[in-house]
């Protein structure tokens, strides 16, 4: 299409960076905006700092006022590419999100990392509650002028999370719930901040941060030993998912790729890992609206499809399983045997326990035009996986843009029209159904081969990126290497952070106390959002 | 002598009721479920541990369990169990039966204001709404009653209605149990009304007034929570079994039966339905009132 305005790859692939464009500012919001309007998306866009910055002082130098580069990643799904922008910021530069709410989160997390300020932003705050990256020690003297916070706060400002300018709605019947980050179940931390009248809601605001634990920090000059452990538990329930987009990023960037029964491997386990999950999700929907079986069944029916991860490598959430250039257990023909009648028999009780809820009026009035987020919404805030498809968005990495064994044998995509949680229930059963056939069938093709790739050196001065459809949805990897071949940054985007705002959106107009059974239809996570 | 048969039977089982219902759920769901007497082993941990108060609540917030186990026991006390007589009765005892359970909300509600929480104000403004409606479903059944039986009392109407009464206001006496029994999971906060057993404090009505009570205060919560469900549960098992016996016991186990046939029922539809939208719920309670008044308008020919 526009190949020579973008560097344009595939996923699961690397580039130099000097392939990459760096435009000016006004040039790079043009192209970038005009991209979204023909149907791209934000997959990642973040920044990254100059290496003059460390090096030298601010005093050195023409490059002083042009200290960040913002990386966009633009995932086209019609045309099964991405396309990748770069443009170098100084302290401000002039926000994407009035014309592009996709941005909104990006851009808010860019000013907090970086102390770039998106001029225009509507909705500044800060999203995980963390110092900026550019700030300096403060006792160490004549570093201060080095300090840029898009807050304007000081070098030494404590900085509290949840503690923010919420919106807030005033008026005599108008009143404020706030929820969290303490919750009544054993959940993650977070900070929901209801305007509601009476029992509707004019508006919800989220606040994260609680479990920011500097990850992406602690990838640079990676990998190392550690660096796979990090991908592992970025979020627990997605260590498939996150240590597949991490193994194909270091895979392509060293030039390997993984044999074919290792590729078909992951696939099971992927596949195993959204079907562990959506079961419980099935289960956890049902318990909301108070509806026995199903929850009880799904709670069991969860735990034999981890076991089935289990099987595989011992560990039921995949931990230890993947490894970049390999899987690092093979799966025995008498496992084959064992894991197939398995999943038979669990597929067989899940079926018998959904369809209850389809079949019960009294679940399905709770289900029906609750959170309803249309597909126009959808498409402006760039939601992704299930919470995508349940607005009618055909939006499927394993179909539009897939890498490794998705490439081979291509995956339905489950989709509804309605958007409300009975279409998120209604696409996680299907898609239930579509891994339940999908991995029977990889099964039925594994390969006989070796599982291990032999490992090389990483390109340096080189970026990749991996999209991997997790069982929330897009798992987005960008991995930038420097003169030595090591990590110079490592972006994770999880899928949670493009949903919260479609939950927030999802909130207006709606009752309180449908909050709980809208949370859980999009189901997201607070550790993978707050890295 | 014999009219404290009932109270003590009451004081004495009606944690069990609880333990029934959760058992009949477990049953369904494949499990094992909790002891059958759990509740009396809650009852027993609480009433040991310590409470802890909030600076800000006064003594609005420690009468509330108090005036919660108080309200029901008299109420218990006005209700015929079995062809025993109520300990206490006079003409237009039933308009005090309603209302002591009205007096036990108030309480309960001030005790939840007291707190200033936003989570307790909400399930506050909830259980006034959805009580108000229930509140006629209740005394409209009690009227249809008393005028099938030309009654006022409580034990003059249990007392006199027969199974032949069932067989000539049969479509009457259906109503005023439909409705009854509505404002009996209404009012005992189960499911499709409320969720006794979520942790969703958005969607709590009931449970979410008591989430500042703690220790001995919370048991009381529980126990009184346990009377209302056996007071509420008599008045129904009186409408439906209305067996007179001449000796004491055979009266006393088909009542008892009644209670603990109740709380499997109460079970199953726990275990077979989903609660309702919130917003559904008053639309629940408006049909038990209509049930109510059709069954005095259907008496009143």
């Amino acid at each position: 299409m526009t190949g020579e305005n973008f560097a344009v790859l595939q996923n699961a692939q690397a580039i130099p960076l000097s392939a990459i464009p760096v435009v000016a500012e006004q040039e790079f919001r043009n192209r970038v905006l005009s991209e979204v309007e023909n149907g791209a998306r934000l997959s990642a866009f973040f920044g990254s700092p100059q290496p003059c910055e460390d090096s030298a002082g601010p005093s050195q130098g023409s490059s002083a006022a042009k200290r960040v580069r913002l990386y966009c990643v633009l995932a086209r799904d019609s045309a099964r590419g991405l396309a990748v922008l770069a443009t170098d910021v100084g302290d401000t530069y002039e926000a994407l999100t009035p014309d592009c709410a996709q941005a909104h989160w990006f851009e808010r997390e860019i000013a907090e990392q970086w102390g770039v300020r998106p001029e225009g932003h509507p909705w500044l705050k800060p999203i995980r509650f963390h110092a900026s990256y550019r700030r300096r020690n403060p006792e160490r003297a004549g570093d201060s002028a080095l300090h840029h916070d898009a807050w304007g706060r000081s070098a030494d400002a404590e900085i509290l999370p949840g503690v923010t300018d919420y919106y807030r709605i005033e008026g005599e019947e108008v009143h404020e719930v706030a929820v969290g980050p303490v919750h009544a179940g054993v959940i993650e931390p977070g900070h929901f901040r209801f305007q509601c009248h009476g029992e509707n809601v004019y508006h919800l605001e989220i606040s994260l941060g609680y479990q920011h634990r500097g990850v992406e920090r602690a990838l640079i000059g990676g990998p190392d030993r550690r660096t796979v452990h990090f991908m592992e538990t970025l979020a627990g329930d997605t260590t498939i998912g996150h240590a597949v987009a991490y193994a194909q990023n270091v895979e392509s960037l060293a030039g390997i790729s993984v044999p074919l029964r290792a590729a078909v491997l992951r696939v099971v386990a992927l596949e195993m890992e959204r079907l562990a999950n959506h079961v419980g999700d099935m289960g956890a929907l049902a318990n909301d609206v108070g509806y026995l079986p199903t929850a009880s069944y799904c709670g069991r029916l969860r735990g034999d499809m981890l076991n089935i991860t289990a099987l595989i490598c011992g560990n039921r959430f995949g931990r230890g399983l993947v490894r970049p250039g390999s899987v690092e257990f093979d799966l025995r023909p008498t496992h084959v045997a064992e894991l197939r009648q398995r999943l038979q028999a669990a597929y067989r009780d899940t079926k018998n326990a959904v369809e209850l809820l389809w079949n019960t009026p009294s679940v399905l009035a709770r289900f029906e035009e609750t959170g309803v987020v249309t597909a126009d919404l959808a498409e402006e805030l760039g939601l992704v996986g299930p919470a995508a498809r349940a607005s009618g968005l055909q939006r499927d990495v394993r179909a539009d843009l897939p890498a490794g064994f998705y490439r081979e044998v291509k995956m339905p995509t489950a989709r509804m029209q309605t958007g409300d949680v009975y279409a998120r229930a209604m696409v996680r059963w299907q898609e239930i159904e579509n891994s339940v056939g999908y991995v029977l069938d990889c099964l039925e093709v594994l390969p006989a081969g070796t599982v291990r790739a032999e490992m090389r050196e990483l390109r340096p001065e080189s970026l990749a990126v991996s999209l991997v459809e997790g069982w929330r949805g897009e798992i987005c990897h960008v991995a930038l290497t420097d003169a030595r071949g090591r990590f110079a940054q490592y972006k994770v985007v999880d899928p949670s952070f493009h949903n919260w705002i479609g939950l927030a959106m999802s909130l207006r107009g709606q009752q309180i106390s449908d909050f709980p059974l809208c949370n859980k239809s999009f189901n997201l996570s607070y550790c993978g959002h707050d890295l | 002598m014999n009219s404290l048969i009932h109270p003590l039977l009451a004081l004495l089982l009606a944690p069990l009721l609880l333990g029934i219902i959760n058992r009949t759920k477990a049953l369904f769901a494949g499990r094992t479920g909790q002891p059958l007497l759990q509740a009396y082993f809650d009852l027993a941990k609480l009433l040991r541990k310590g409470a802890v108060y909030s600076e800000t609540t006064t003594w609005v917030f420690r009468a509330g369990p108090i005036v919660g186990v108080a309200a029901p026991v008299v109420a218990i006390a006005l209700i015929p169990f079995g062809g025993i007589p109520a300990l206490l009765n006079f003409p237009g005892d039933l308009i005090l039966f309603a209302y002591l359970f009205g007096l036990m909300r108030f309480m309960t509600v001030a005790a939840a204001l007291d707190t200033g929480s936003a989570f307790e104000g909400m399930g506050a403004s909830r259980e006034v709404q959805f009580s108000a409606l229930a509140e006629p479903a209740l005394l409209l059944g009690l009227a249809a009653l008393a005028r099938l039986t030309g009654d006022l009392s409580l034990s003059g109407i249990l007392g006199s209605l027969t199974p032949q009464d069932w067989a000539h206001a049969a479509p009457a006496l259906a109503l005023v149990t439909a409705g009854l029994l509505v404002v009996y999971l209404a009012e005992n906060s189960r499911i499709p009304v409320d969720d006794p057993n979520t942790h969703l404090e958005l969607t709590m009505i009931h449970e979410v007034m008591v989430l500042d009570h703690g220790g001995p205060d919370f048991g009381l919560i529980l126990y009184g929570a346990s009377l209302k469900l056996w007071a509420l549960g008599a008045i129904l098992t009186g409408v439906v079994l209305p067996f007179h016996d001449e000796r004491l016991w055979p009266g006393i186990v088909i009542a008892l039966g009644g209670m603990f046939g109740l709380a499997v029922f109460v079970g199953v539809v726990e275990s077979s339905m989903a609660r309702l939208r919130l917003l559904r719920v008053p639309q629940l309670l408006v049909a038990a009132m209509v049930l109510s008044a059709l069954a005095l308008v259907l008496l009143m020919r």
